[in-house]
This record gives C-alpha cells, sequence and structure tokens, in this order.
C-alpha cells in the first residue's frame, strides 16, 4: 500500500518533465547572455510538449498514484493537456513582449511552468491535502508573475492584491478540508464520499454544510464567482497582459476541476449536503453572471472589460456545474477548452496591440484599427464574437451545451437567466468591434506587424475556435466518454 | 448530375465562394471587386430561378431536400429543403442582391472590399434561413446573418449608425436567446432537431403538449419573429436601422429580412403550436391592426423620407401579419404575395431613396419640391413604385392587400374594415410625400442642377418597375405556387372535430370571445382551397 513503485512516477510523468524544465530554464538562466533569453523560451515550449506527448502515453497507463492522492483518469488526462495548451499559447505569446518591455529574464518562463505543474496536480489529485499542495504551488508562481513588471506600480498591486487575497482564499479551503477531516477521518475524496454516502448519520449535517461552504469559498476565490471576484478587475488590469491571459485560463480551469471533483463527484451524491451545494452553486451562478456582464457594460479600459467578461464566463460554467450529472460535467468541459481559447488568443493579441508598456488598452485606442490593420481587426472581432456566442464559433457550442445540460436537469430558469446575460455581453463585446470599426481616427494602438511565434498563437487558437465551432461533437464524444468513476 | 441534388447548398453557399474570392482580390481595385460581386450575385439568381422549374407545384412535403448528419451530439443534421412559401422568398433575395450591388455602386466608395465581403455573406444567411429543416441549423443562419447586417449598419451607414446597429442586434438577440431556450426544450421533448420529424411527432400525438407548454413554446418562438417583423410595439428598432443604414443596407432588410420574421411565423408557429396559434390569434390581429393604422400614422409626419419609408413598414408587415392570422386561404396567401411585394416596392423605394440622397445629400422632404420637371424619368419610376406601394389596381401591391383584407373580413369583420382604413392612409402619406417632392414649383435652386437617371439606375428601376407590373397583373403563377404549403399550414392550424372539442376546455372567458369566431367559416374556406 505505502510503497513507491515505477508506476507511481509513470502517472505524473506530465508533471514531473514540466518541474524539469523549470529548474532547467532556472539554471539557464544565468548563463544566457543578455538579449537572448528567448532562447529559454523555447525551451519551455519544448518542455511543454514533451510533457503533452508524456500525457498521450500515460493516458494507457490509467489508475491512481502514491496512495490514491493522485488519479491518472479521462478527466485529469483531458485537463493537462488543455492546461499545456494553455501554457504553450502564453509561452509563444509572451516571449516577443518581454524582450519589447525588456524584462526578459528566464524565470518568466520557469513560473509560467511551474503554475502550470501545480494546476496538473490541482486536476489530477483525488486528496484534498494533495489539491491544497496543488494550489499553494500553482498559486506562489502566479503571485510573482502578477507583479512581474517589478519599476510598475499597477503591477505590483496587482501582485499584492492577489497575494493577500489569495492567501486567504486558499485558508479558507484548507479549514475547509479540517472540518471535512473532522467529520470523516479522511481527506480522500472518494473514501469521503463512500463514509458520508454508508453512514450519513455519522457527520452533523450542520458542520458538513460548514465545510461544503468553506471549500466553494476557497475555490470561489480562485474561479472569481460573486462576490469573491473583488481582486480580479484590479489584477487582470495590472498584471501583464500574457501573464492575464495565463491568469484567466489556467488556474481557472484547475479551480473548476476541482469544484467538479469535489460537488459534483463527492457531495452531490451526500443526501445531507445535496441541496446546500445545489442551491450555494444555483445562487453564486446568477449573481455571477449578472454582475460580470452589468459590470462590464462601464468598462472603458480592455483587460478590465475582459476581466468582468471572465467573471461572467466562470458564471456560465456554474450553470454547468449546478447541473451536474455527467452532462453537465462533459459541458463544463467543453466549455473550459472554448474559454481558454478565446481568452488567451484576446488577451495576447492585446499584449501585442497595447504596444510598449502597455501604454494603449483603453477601448477608444483601437478606433480605427480596422482602417489600418484590417487582419489584425479581424482576429480580435473573432476572438470577441466567439465569447459573445455567435453560432460557427466555439463559444457558442460552449454556452449551448452548458445551456442544455441545464434544460436536461430542469433549470429552466437558470437557463433563461443565463440567455438573458448573454445577450447583455453581445453589447460590451461589440464596443470594441465598434472601435476598431466604426469610430472615425487614426488607430493609437501598435502599428508593429506580429511576431511570427505570436501570430502562431493566435492561428492556432483561431483555427480550434473555428473548428471547435463547426465541429463540435468530436470533442464532446470524447467528454462523454471519460469513464469517469464518481460520475 | 451531383450538382442538382445539391442545388441548395450551392443556392447558400455561392455568395459566400464569392465574398471568400473578394477577400483575396487587392483592395485598390475596387471595379474588380464590385465586377465580382455582381456577378456572384446574379449566379445566385440564377441559381434560385433554377428552383422554380424544378419545383413541382402539386408536391407535397418539401422539395430538393438534402439530410446529412453534422454533429452528432445532440443529433443536429444539415437538412435543407424547400416548399413553395421559402421558394418564394428566396427567389426574391436572389433578385435583390444583384439590385443592392448595383445600387451601390458608386455610392459607396470606402472600404468597398469588406462591404461586398458582408453582402454577400449576409445572401449566405438569409438564404440558408430559408432553405433549413433542421430547428438548430435555422437557428445558426438566424444568428449568423446578424453580423455581417451589423457591419453593414455601423460601418457605411449614416447619422447615429452605430446607435442604430446595436439597438438592431440587440433587439434580435433578445428575442433569439428566447428561442433558442424553446429549441432546446422541444429537443428535450422530441429528441429531436428536425422540423419534419418535429412536426410528424406533434401532430400524430406522439409529443403531447400541455397548455401551458404549448402556449409558452409559441410565445418564445412567436416574439422572436415579432421582434423581425416588427409587430407592434416591438418595432422601435426598425426605424433606426432601416433610416440609418446605407442603401443597400435598408433594401435587404426590408426586402428579406423581415420576411424572415413573419417567415418563421407560417413555418415555425402556426404549424408546431396550432392551439397556441388559434388561442392567441385575436391578440395578434389587434397588434397588427395597430402597426397598420399607428404605421400610417407616423410615416404621414415624418419630415425625412427614409424615415417614412420605414415606417411605411411597419404598417406593410402589419397587413402581412394580419393576413397570417386570419386563417383563411386567402389571408394567408395574400399574405405571402405581399411578404413579396413589399420587398419589391419598399426595396425600390429604399433604393430610389437612397439615389436622391447621392445627388443631393439630404433626405427631409422639404428640401426638395418640383422634381417632376427636372428629372422626368426618375420622378416617373418613383410615382409607380410609389403606385405600387399603395396598392393601385393592376400593379403587385393591390393583389397582396386586396386578399388579406378579403381573409380579415372573413376572420372578422371589423379587422378587415380598419385594415381598408390603412390602406387608405397609406394612399395619403404617399401621394402627399410624393406630390411634396416631385409636384409644384422648383423652391431650392439646387434641385434644377441634379442629374436624371444614368444608364445603370434605368436597368436597374427598370427590372424592378418590370417586376412589379408583372406581379400585378398576373399573379396566378406566384399564387399557385405556395397553394399546397399553405393548405398544408392550414389544415394544421384550422380546428378539425376533435381540436375544437379540446381547445374549449382551457379557453378563458375573454379568449372565448375571440377565439370562436373564426371557426365556422374558416371550414368552408378550407373546403375551397383543395379545390
Amino acid at each position: 500500500m505505502t510503497s513507491v513503485g515505477s508506476a507511481d512516477f509513470i502517472r505524473i510523468l506530465p508533471e514531473l518533465i514540466l518541474s524539469v524544465f523549470a529548474l532547467l530554464v532556472m539554471m539557464l538562466e544565468p548563463v544566457t547572455p543578455l538579449g537572448k533569453k528567448t532562447v529559454l523560451g523555447w525551451v519551455a515550449i519544448a518542455g511543454v510538449i514533451l510533457a503533452g506527448l508524456a500525457s498521450f502515453a500515460i493516458a494507457y497507463f490509467p489508475g491512481s498514484a502514491f496512495s490514491a492522492s493522485i488519479s491518472n483518469d479521462g478527466f485529469s488526462n483531458y485537463l493537462i493537456e488543455l492546461l499545456l495548451l494553455i501554457a504553450g499559447l502564453v509561452l509563444l505569446g509572451s516571449m516577443a513582449y518581454l524582450e519589447r518591455d525588456a524584462i526578459d529574464h528566464g524565470e518568466f518562463y520557469a513560473l509560467i511552468l511551474m503554475a502550470t505543474v501545480g494546476a496538473a496536480f490541482m486536476v489530477a489529485s483525488t486528496e484534498l491535502i494533495m489539491v491544497f499542495i496543488g494550489l499553494e504551488i500553482s498559486s506562489i508562481s502566479t503571485y510573482i508573475l502578477a507583479g512581474y513588471k517589478r519599476g510598475e506600480m499597477q503591477s505590483n498591486e496587482s501582485s499584492v492584491k492577489y497575494f493577500l487575497l489569495g492567501s486567504f482564499a486558499t485558508a479558507f479551503f484548507l479549514y475547509g478540508i479540517a472540518f471535512v477531516y473532522g467529520l470523516t477521518g479522511t481527506t480522500n475524496l472518494d473514501v469521503v464520499r463512500e463514509t458520508l454516502v454508508n453512514s450519513p448519520q455519522s457527520a452533523s449535517p450542520q458542520l458538513l454544510w460548514l465545510a461544503v461552504i468553506l471549500m466553494f469559498v476557497g475555490l470561489a476565490f480562485k474561479v472569481s464567482t460573486v462576490p469573491f471576484q473583488i481582486w480580479t478587475p484590479d489584477v487582470y488590469q495590472g498584471a501583464p497582459a500574457p501573464v492575464t491571459a495565463f491568469l484567466s485560463t489556467a488556474p481557472k480551469a484547475a479551480a473548476f476541476a476541482v469544484l467538479v471533483r469535489v460537488f459534483v463527484g463527492s457531495f452531490d451524491h451526500v443526501a445531507s449536503a445535496g441541496p446546500v451545494v445545489f442551491w450555494l452553486l444555483w445562487i453564486s451562478a446568477v449573481l455571477t453572471m449578472c454582475l460580470g456582464n452589468l459590470a462590464a457594460l462601464w468598462q472603458s479600459n480592455v483587460k478590465r472589460l475582459l476581466a468582468y467578461s471572465s467573471i461572467a464566463h466562470a458564471g456560465y460554467m456554474l450553470v454547468g456545474i449546478t447541473a451536474g450529472g455527467a452532462e453537465g460535467t462533459s459541458a463544463v468541459l467543453f466549455y473550459l477548452a472554448g474559454y481558454a481559447l478565446m481568452n488567451v488568443g484576446a488577451f495576447i493579441l492585446i499584449a501585442h496591440l497595447a504596444g510598449s508598456d502597455e501604454r494603449y488598452t483603453n477601448v477608444q485606442d483601437f478606433t480605427g484599427l480596422a482602417a489600418d490593420r484590417p487582419g489584425m481587426a479581424a482576429c480580435l472581432t473573432v476572438f470577441m464574437l466567439s465569447l459573445a456566442g455567435f453560432p460557427s464559433t466555439v463559444g457558442f457550442f460552449a454556452k449551448f451545451y452548458v445551456f442544455r445540460s441545464a434544460m436536461h436537469a430542469h433549470l429552466t430558469g437558470l437557463t433563461i437567466i443565463a440567455l438573458l446575460n448573454s445577450v447583455v455581453s453581445v453589447y460590451y463585446y461589440l464596443a470594441l468591434v465598434v472601435a476598431m470599426y466604426m469610430g472615425e481616427g487614426k488607430t493609437q494602438v501598435s502599428e508593429s506587424s506580429v511576431p511570427r511565434a505570436l501570430g502562431f498563437a493566435i492561428a492556432v487558437s483561431l483555427l480550434g475556435i473555428f473548428f471547435l465551432g463547426l465541429f463540435p461533437s468530436g470533442l464532446l464524444r470524447d467528454l462523454n466518454s471519460l469513464h469517469v468513476p464518481w460520475l | 448530375m451531383p450538382l442538382s441534388s445539391h442545388i441548395l447548398t450551392v443556392a447558400t453557399f455561392l455568395p459566400l465562394v464569392g465574398a471568400a474570392i473578394i477577400a483575396f482580390l487587392p483592395r485598390e481595385n475596387s471595379g474588380r471587386v464590385r465586377m465580382v460581386a455582381l456577378i456572384f450575385s446574379l449566379l445566385t439568381f440564377l441559381v434560385t430561378l433554377a428552383l422554380i422549374f424544378g419545383f413541382s407545384r402539386t408536391a407535397g412535403g418539401f422539395q430538393f431536400e438534402e439530410n446529412y448528419a453534422w454533429i452528432t451530439s445532440p443529433p443536429i443534421h444539415y437538412h435543407m429543403g424547400i416548399d413553395g412559401l421559402s421558394l418564394i422568398l428566396i427567389v426574391l433575395t436572389g433578385f435583390l442582391t444583384p439590385l443592392c450591388v448595383l445600387v451601390s455602386w458608386t455610392g459607396i466608395t470606402e472600404r468597398t472590399k469588406e462591404f461586398h465581403i458582408f453582402l454577400l455573406a449576409l445572401e449566405t444567411g438569409v438564404i440558408g434561413v430559408f432553405v433549413s429543416l433542421d430547428l438548430f441549423l435555422f437557428f445558426v443562419f438566424w444568428e449568423v446573418m446578424l453580423i455581417p447586417m451589423y457591419f453593414l449598419i455601423g460601418i457605411w451607414g449614416h447619422g447615429r449608425k452605430v446607435y442604430a446597429a446595436v439597438k438592431f442586434i440587440l433587439y434580435t438577440m433578445v428575442g433569439s436567446a428566447l428561442m433558442l431556450v424553446g429549441i432546446i426544450f422541444l429537443y428535450e421533448r422530441s429528441g429531436s432537431f428536425d422540423y419534419p420529424q418535429i412536426l410528424a411527432q406533434l401532430s400524430d400525438g406522439s409529443l403531447p403538449l400541455t397548455h401551458t407548454t404549448e402556449s409558452l413554446l409559441f410565445w418564445a418562438f412567436l416574439i422572436a419573429f415579432a421582434i423581425k417583423v416588427p409587430l407592434f410595439p416591438l418595432h422601435t428598432w426598425l426605424p433606426d436601422a432601416h433610416t440609418e443604414a446605407p442603401t443597400a443596407g435598408s433594401v435587404i432588410l426590408a426586402g428579406v429580412l423581415l420576411k424572415m420574421g413573419t417567415y418563421g411565423m407560417l413555418r415555425f408557429c402556426l404549424p408546431l403550436f396550432p392551439n397556441a396559434s388559434r388561442e392567441f390569434a385575436g391578440l395578434l390581429s389587434v397588434l397588427a391592426v395597430i402597426g397598420i393604422i399607428y404605421g400610417a400614422l407616423v410615416s404621414m409626419v415624418q419630415p425625412d423620407l427614409k424615415r417614412l419609408v420605414a415606417y411605411s413598414s411597419v404598417a406593410h408587415l402589419g397587413f402581412v401579419v394580419l393576413g397570417i392570422f386570419a386563417f383563411n386561404v386567402q389571408g394567408m396567401e395574400g399574405a405571402i404575395y405581399q411578404m413579396v411585394n413589399h420587398g419589391v416596392s419598399t426595396g425600390a423605394l429604399f433604393m430610389m431613396v437612397g439615389m436622391l440622397y447621392d445627388r443631393r445629400h439630404t433626405r427631409l422632404i422639404k428640401d426638395f419640391g418640383g422634381l417632376g420637371t427636372t428629372i422626368p424619368v426618375f420622378s416617373t419610376f418613383f410615382m409607380i413604385v410609389t403606385l405600387s406601394s399603395l396598392g393601385l389596381p393592376m400593379l403587385n401591391g393591390f393583389v397582396g392587400e386586396f386578399l388579406i383584407i378579403i381573409g380579415a373580413f372573413h376572420a372578422r369583420v371589423l379587422w378587415g374594415t380598419l385594415a381598408a382604413v390603412g390602406v387608405i392612409l397609406a394612399a395619403v402619406y404617399l401621394l402627399w410625400m410624393y406630390q411634396r417632392v416631385f409636384l409644384g414649383e422648383v423652391t431650392d435652386e439646387k434641385n434644377r442642377e441634379i442629374p436624371d437617371c444614368n444608364r445603370r439606375e434605368k436597368w436597374l428601376l427598370t427590372a424592378t418597375v418590370a417586376v412589379i407590373i408583372f406581379m400585378g397583373i398576373y399573379p396566378q403563377p406566384f399564387l399557385r405556387q405556395m397553394d399546397v404549403s399553405v393548405a398544408r399550414v392550414l389544415t394544421r392550424v384550422n380546428p378539425e372535430p376533435v381540436a375544437a372539442h379540446n381547445s374549449k376546455l382551457p379557453a378563458a372567458p375573454a379568449q372565448a370571445q375571440m377565439a370562436p369566431p373564426p371557426r365556422p367559416r374558416n371550414r368552408a374556406t378550407t373546403g375551397g382551397a383543395s379545390r
């Protein structure tokens, strides 16, 4: 039981490879001459690609590792691949950015890799303590990343805010874990579920609710649901744009995976906690969607606008989690992929357009972009339309599957609220399109041409957006057949 | 020939191919861009004409069907097919798009490349809406079509163009959000998005809907369509969008986009939810009549020519809705005929207002006057189109309005009477407008200088007027195309003995007053239809 074998290490091979490459980047950093630091970026990308290959390979070795604290199943495998995709796109999109703003130090790449490792452990662990450790690894890396522009007040403020509130959140989560342990004598999710389902009278329902609520609060900070979203706009605005691309997707995906594992996978099955979980999710879904969308209407800064939009998207995903079950889970997993493609694409393109030191991030600065740079304007328009959920882009099917799962679970009211919210969102996504295409005047934003690596990353996200927008069934079929044991 | 079995796909995506080709043309050479756009829109028109020749008037069901699995989970099919109703609207779309390219020939000088890409993409979306037989596919086209229209209004429009474009898109999306809920709900109950299949399940009773469910679904669909039509009181986006849009945009908006709403009512609301349609027919007819009178009265006081034409659309589409909810052959065929008429006549009016604007850069009625002496050819064309719009016998508008009024009289005398008043009001605002713009003395010296129609404009207007006159004196071929489709909708929506028995149960007193009158007469008229 306690012995550690080679199978244990094989099942965390992607994480191991990422960690090794992160250390490698750190070691190479001092010997890499100034101005050549992008080499380290390519090393990191090589690590991501290798880890990706490894995660395809370990799909053939399903099972648990390290005394059932890590589970290598279809669910974790898919999410790790998604995290690697995000990391790869962000790395490709950030190299030229770092050079331009003269902050091209090797640690950046290492930190992205470490944050990805932490997130990967979060999605793969079935042990609450392990989830917590993954959460910490990923959080600490992202705190540093948020403040990566040391010379800038906004970036520093962003980092400190993220750090202070994030620490609170993890403390809440840990407190929740402590209650679970006190009630059941274990922190392993599978055992927790079995104990609570088989002997429901063993745990006092009030304490169980407290545990559920505390853990939810901890995760709610990470996915920024209302009322725990206050940090999001400031942090997203202050952090360097490629970091925001990462922040708004990877930790969120990981936290959603944990939400699914903990709530859909475990506590939904527990009779005394089921209704609390349901209403907790229902109410936060509604609040998150409404506040995210309404607040976004008033934003004039693009990064802030997208921050509120990401809050709203978290709300839509919560709708899927509220619906629960296999259908809700696969809908949320599909949503995470689509959301990652469009959000990362939008942020790295904006990082380029914003010019050195991100001077131009106001919606007004994009005025007239379509006349000067029709290609870039068209790309950004596609990202916006996909975020708004127009058909033939992935944003539409992402929403469609989530709403269908909600309808299937007889949540018609919630679906209608969500749909009306997505109508509201069209207004602010189009605000950027209006500026680019319909505004009069000369554009402020960067005139320089797109670096090749960034262009490649954008092309990948665009292709993904259209491919999944026109032929979503392949991915969804895979997601439906993940064979997750706890569903 | 493989192409002929995919003719609907060809008709739908040919414009998009043109748009893709334009995307690769050099930006500077706008002449070539225009030429490619014209060629592809004309080719599409030819394909739609070919549909008429291959179409069988007597065959029931859908023709030229194509059905492939597109998405497996949920089962969404690429299912296309047309009947008489969609055929006539597709041909209308095919006819109007080349005119739009021609009418923008000199008016659009900025970003011509994007303009024509959006125009052709719009045509693909609109034709796609009319040919889709899968609810999901229909929804996709319905939404996708908004984007090119949004850009057309927002980039090449006038005045408060951004406001108008955003208002247009938000209004439509509120409606379609509700429709999507309805579509998903129907799918959850029936296990299919396929329209003929759902219809079959609903008609043979294997998919029973309770009274409340049916009413809610009816409204979920109807609100989306009523916004598009637009039915009073959901019409407020229309004057802005029509007025601020560039000429080609207004032509497509008035010509075909509004018809998507009435098409949706005929295709989906009535056949899928016949009991709810009957129950709410009274309410909807009242709204339609309000629209007719209100649209006419507001048109009368407009100082802006384009806004006047825009409000007249509210009145004209009120006629169409009234005809649809009369539930008899005359009303419904008149409604469909009027859909086409309005597309041609109002489309032509928008084109001519656009031509005036290109010449004088104003659309205010008070800036004109006495144009009849300075530009006689143009004035003659304008006269004919105006007369067609107000329903003069021998021109197309008369046939449609006449049939609708007969149908409305059959349904309820009061509505027929009020609709007839609407016709008189239309004559008042249109003739008064004509008088102020074209008759009398030339009040502004600038109006003496303006040129008469050039060759391009003459061709374009001749084609339109030819259609107007042909449809006015020989409506038979058009009407006979739709007989089968109309009869099918009517047998579904008109109460058979069993249905009549059922519908008595839930009727509240107020509805009981409205619902019964059409019933006995309708049965007589459907008898006439099958002849």
